[in-house]
């Protein structure tokens, strides 16, 4: 049985960050001193600039993280026409059991204007706890926000499959790498096709067939071309394939091709009916006749591989769905971490996206 | 045609590739299977941390049919994973499980488990990796590797590879310990041997490296110069827990110091490894390992000592002593709790006492390693009204509040210059975001992946026992000396004690 979730709550309107600052260390002081084995986690600051109608379906989003909550979490929620700031200080924990230590996360929700997005850092600053990272996320534009927001953040979070146009969502994540370091959460769902790629290379005897690949194929959701574009540029970036330009045919297919030394490799990025963002299936194939397909299946993915005499044979590959609350959690962790790909394979995935005419 | 030595699409990945892998538990339907590794099995298979092609074959006495281990194995993993079954994951993991029945010393089984072996690799069109984990009682690793090496098991297949693992106790004694070698390395290179120690993989004592070896702070007192002493407890408050049958002919010292509280000291004392790498590392451990010098005989009861719980209270309710407890002796002489003081001779640590110390049924459960530095050679302040000048004491916590605590010496607020202890303290669930895997999981995807850091090697297993080998003989001759008896719940014996160097003490539970 789950241990009861307790919490401590302050509230004030028309208050200051300041007072904010102020509410959370008096609520920390007072919990730790009621019980020393309760202490607050410091990891992670995540401040999440959202619009005010949708405060209620992110806060529903960051609940199904699961194990990923970042310590303190800064919810700003901006209403058009607002000039107050309200705010509301929620410190949950499980009360510990024997020596047992508990976590507290702590949780600031910030009502404001659009009148405070452009020096957003005023705010924020005070109210993020001092010496650990901080992840900023926008998940509704409010750009003002992120270049307010730009000098106290270590990452930023995005979600290139959020952008319509996967040219800009990818200029766009291009640009903030320049000042930050970017999490994408469209790059975070490629991350088990990028593994089973991986493993499927791994044994000696087939790494030579990574560089005879001739073709290319990434199946994903319909607003989920930049991840499958940068599933495509991922392999370019590793085995050092030049990316052209794709052209779009059928409607929102994209072909194209990526030239790899002495030969070209066709890339072929295509639309599916699934329902959840990401990608449903990677094919590679090698000019001999071999060839592995990829594809979303119940409890992992359906591996189909064909070999050079036309042999085919099909298995399992084990997984579970991490949802788009695991994706968004995966995404938090994230921030502690540094991937050195995604820089190379967005460049790539930037030339194989054509530009907004 | 590029000549490919490093796979280019591994990089970044956090979790790196595995090669596809035959994996055959032997002993499928005992204890460890059921609780460890049939459920860290899972957690891999859910985390998407399997090889591409995974088998699994579990072999064991009982008399099953394929189905009706599957539906052993269900129950194992639905009871004992860490996360939530997802059923489609489990009836995958489940649906291809094969079991082979019948005794270990029955070449047939062998016979089925090649043919066994060979239809998995026909299935998927080339050799798998053969994982044998040998998770019975230590009596059978023998006769298992023999029997694996008659039936040609132990070669490697082109393409693949053939490992085994072997659970803990590796020996019962040095000589055991060295004949066992002898008998594996008859059969397998020591590259394709993995001997296990769970609390290798645990994230705890890995960080116990990165605590040294990703800080410059420590390192220039971590030597002789600086060093008082250094304590090692791993206390327990639960008994024996209704398994008299194996702690009866193991006892404190087997359970946990040969293996596990060594292994601490090990990487606590150990020079730094060039590299992060299998070899590397366990080179240092054994260097170490080499320079304690263990006693002669008749000087044990001076630097060691073992008693026994007896009747106490635990958690507020009245507990049976050791020698009451079903199926122990009344008379029994096996310790359940045990202390050390060791020497290590070499340049950095000579002269310093490190004292280990584990129990049953003591006042608390916790792992820690006390390192107390020398305290500070002029006081400036008056000792009036301090609480008193202690020296600076490292705590690394290893369970259950795994974190790294300073003592420092600070200023009581007033006019006077007084003096009192004060604790820096760092929490490592309060600065990460992850769970903690399993330290199975770990282990067993170390093992597919041939990567031996985390396990022990043929030498080093043999400097463990040859530490506490002369221990173990001279408490086997006395059968003399009344054991003495420490209330359960309590701190220890006050006898333990007498280890301990003029003005040491041992650290509060």
């Amino acid at each position: 049985m789950e241990a009861a979730l307790s919490e401590d709550i302050w509230t004030e309107c028309n208050t200051t960050p300041d007072a904010i600052d102020d509410a959370l260390r008096e609520l920390l002081r007072a919990r730790h001193a009621a019980n020393h084995l309760l202490v607050p986690a410091r990891v992670l600051n995540l401040v999440v600039v959202v619009d005010r109608s949708w405060k209620g379906e992110i806060a529903n989003r960051l609940e199904r993280v699961g194990r990923y909550h970042a310590s303190r979490t800064v919810l700003c929620a901006v209403e058009p026409g607002r000039t107050t700031i309200d705010a509301r200080v929620v410190m949950s924990y499980e009360e510990p059991t024997g020596d047992a230590l508990g976590v507290i996360l702590e949780q600031v929700e910030i009502d404001l204007g659009e009148v405070h997005l452009a020096n957003l850092d005023n705010v924020i600053d005070p109210v993020r706890a001092a010496e650990i990272p901080t992840m900023i996320w926008c998940p509704h534009g409010h750009l003002e926000a992120i270049n307010a927001l730009l000098a106290l953040a270590d990452v930023i979070l995005i979600d290139s499959d959020d952008e319509p146009e996967p040219a800009v969502a990818l200029a766009r994540a291009a640009e903030l790498l320049g000042s930050v370091y970017v999490v994408d959460l469209a790059w975070l769902r490629t991350t088990p096709w990028r593994e089973r790629l991986a493993a499927t290379f791994d044994p000696p005897g087939r790494r030579e067939l990574l560089w005879q690949i001739g073709r290319i194929a990434a199946r994903h959701q319909a607003s989920s071309t930049a991840s499958a574009a940068l599933l495509a540029g991922w392999l370019a970036s590793r085995l050092h394939w030049r990316p052209t330009p794709l052209s779009r045919h059928d409607g929102d297919e994209l072909r194209g091709v990526a030239h790899a030394g002495d030969h070209d490799v066709e890339v072929q990025l295509d639309s599916s009916d699934q329902v959840v963002p990401g990608l449903t299936g990677v094919t590679v194939a090698v000019p001999g006749g071999w060839s592995l397909s990829l594809d979303r299946a119940s409890g992992g993915l359906c591996a189909r591989r064909r070999s050079e005499d036309g042999t085919e044979s099909t298995w399992q590959v084990l997984g579970a769905s991490r949802g788009e609350g695991g994706i968004l959690g995966e995404g938090v962790r994230q921030a502690l971490l540094r991937d050195p790909t995604y820089g190379p394979a967005l460049s790539c995935a930037r030339e194989f996206c054509p530009a907004v005419g | 045609m590029t000549a490919v030595t490093e796979n280019p699409l591994a990089e970044g990945l956090e979790r790196l590739p595995v090669r596809p892998t035959a994996l055959v538990i032997f002993g499928a339907t005992g204890d460890l299977a059921h609780r460890k590794l049939l459920p860290a099995l899972y957690n891999l298979a859910h985390e998407g941390a399997l090889p591409e092609r995974f088998e699994l074959v579990a072999v064991s006495r009982s008399h099953h049919a394929d189905e009706e281990f599957q539906a052993i194995a269900r129950e194992s993993v639905q009871r004992f994973s860490r996360t939530k079954p997802d059923p489609a994951v489990l009836d995958g993991l489940l649906a291809e499980m094969r079991y082979i029945p019948g005794l270990f010393d029955d070449d047939s089984v062998y016979g089925d488990l090649g043919r066994a072996l060979d239809e998995l690799d026909d299935k998927a069109g080339y050799p798998l990796s053969r994982v044998f984990y040998l998770a019975t009682a230590p009596q059978f690793f023998p006769i298992i590797i023999g029997e694996l090496g008659k039936a040609g098991l132990n070669a490697t297949a082109e393409g693949g590879a053939s490992r085994v693992v072997i659970e803990k106790p590796f020996g019962y004694d040095l000589a055991s310990a060295r004949g066992l070698n002898a008998e594996v390395l008859e059969v397998f290179d020591e590259s394709q041997v993995f001997r296990i120690d769970h609390y290798l993989g645990k994230e705890t004592v890995q960080n116990l490296m990165a605590f040294r070896f990703a800080n410059a702070l420590f390192e220039p007192v971590w030597n002789r110069n600086y060093v008082d002493h250094v304590q090692i407890t791993a206390a327990e408050d639960i008994g024996i827990e209704g398994r008299a049958g194996y702690y009866e002919g193991a006892g404190a010292l087997r359970d946990l110091v040969q293996n596990h509280m060594l292994q601490l000291l090990a990487l606590l004392t150990m020079e730094p490894p060039t590299a992060f790498e299998a070899n590397r590392l366990r080179d240092e451990k054994l260097k170490v390992l080499e320079a304690i010098v263990p006693p002669d005989l008749a000087s044990v009861p001076t630097m060691a000592m073992r008693a026994q719980y007896g009747p106490g209270g635990q958690g507020g309710v009245r507990v049976r002593g050791y020698r009451e407890e079903d199926g122990v002796a009344p008379d029994s002489r096996t310790e359940t709790y045990a202390a050390l003081r060791l020497r290590i001779s070499n340049w950095r640590w000579a002269g310093v006492p490190f004292y280990l110390r584990t129990g049953k049924r003591l006042a608390r459960k916790i792992t820690e390693i006390a390192v107390t530095l020398k305290p500070v050679p002029h006081l400036a302040f008056s000792q009036e009204g301090s609480l008193g000048v202690q020296p600076n004491q490292l705590v690394l916590t290893l369970q259950p509040n795994e974190g790294v605590s300073l003592r420092l010496g600070a200023k009581i607020p007033g006019t006077r210059m007084s003096i009192r202890p004060v604790n820096m303290e760092f929490l490592y669930n309060t600065a990460f975001l992850s769970q903690s895997p399993e330290a199975y999981e770990r282990l067993i995807v170390d093992a597919m992946r041939g990567d031996a850091t985390l396990f022990t090697r043929n030498d080093e297993i043999e400097a463990l026992w040859g530490i506490i080998d002369p221990i173990l003989t001279a408490w086997k001759q006395d059968t003399t000396t009344p054991i003495p008896q420490y209330p359960a719940g309590s701190q220890g014996p006050p006898e333990a004690s007498s280890l301990l160097e003029p003005g040491h003490v041992w650290r509060r539970l």
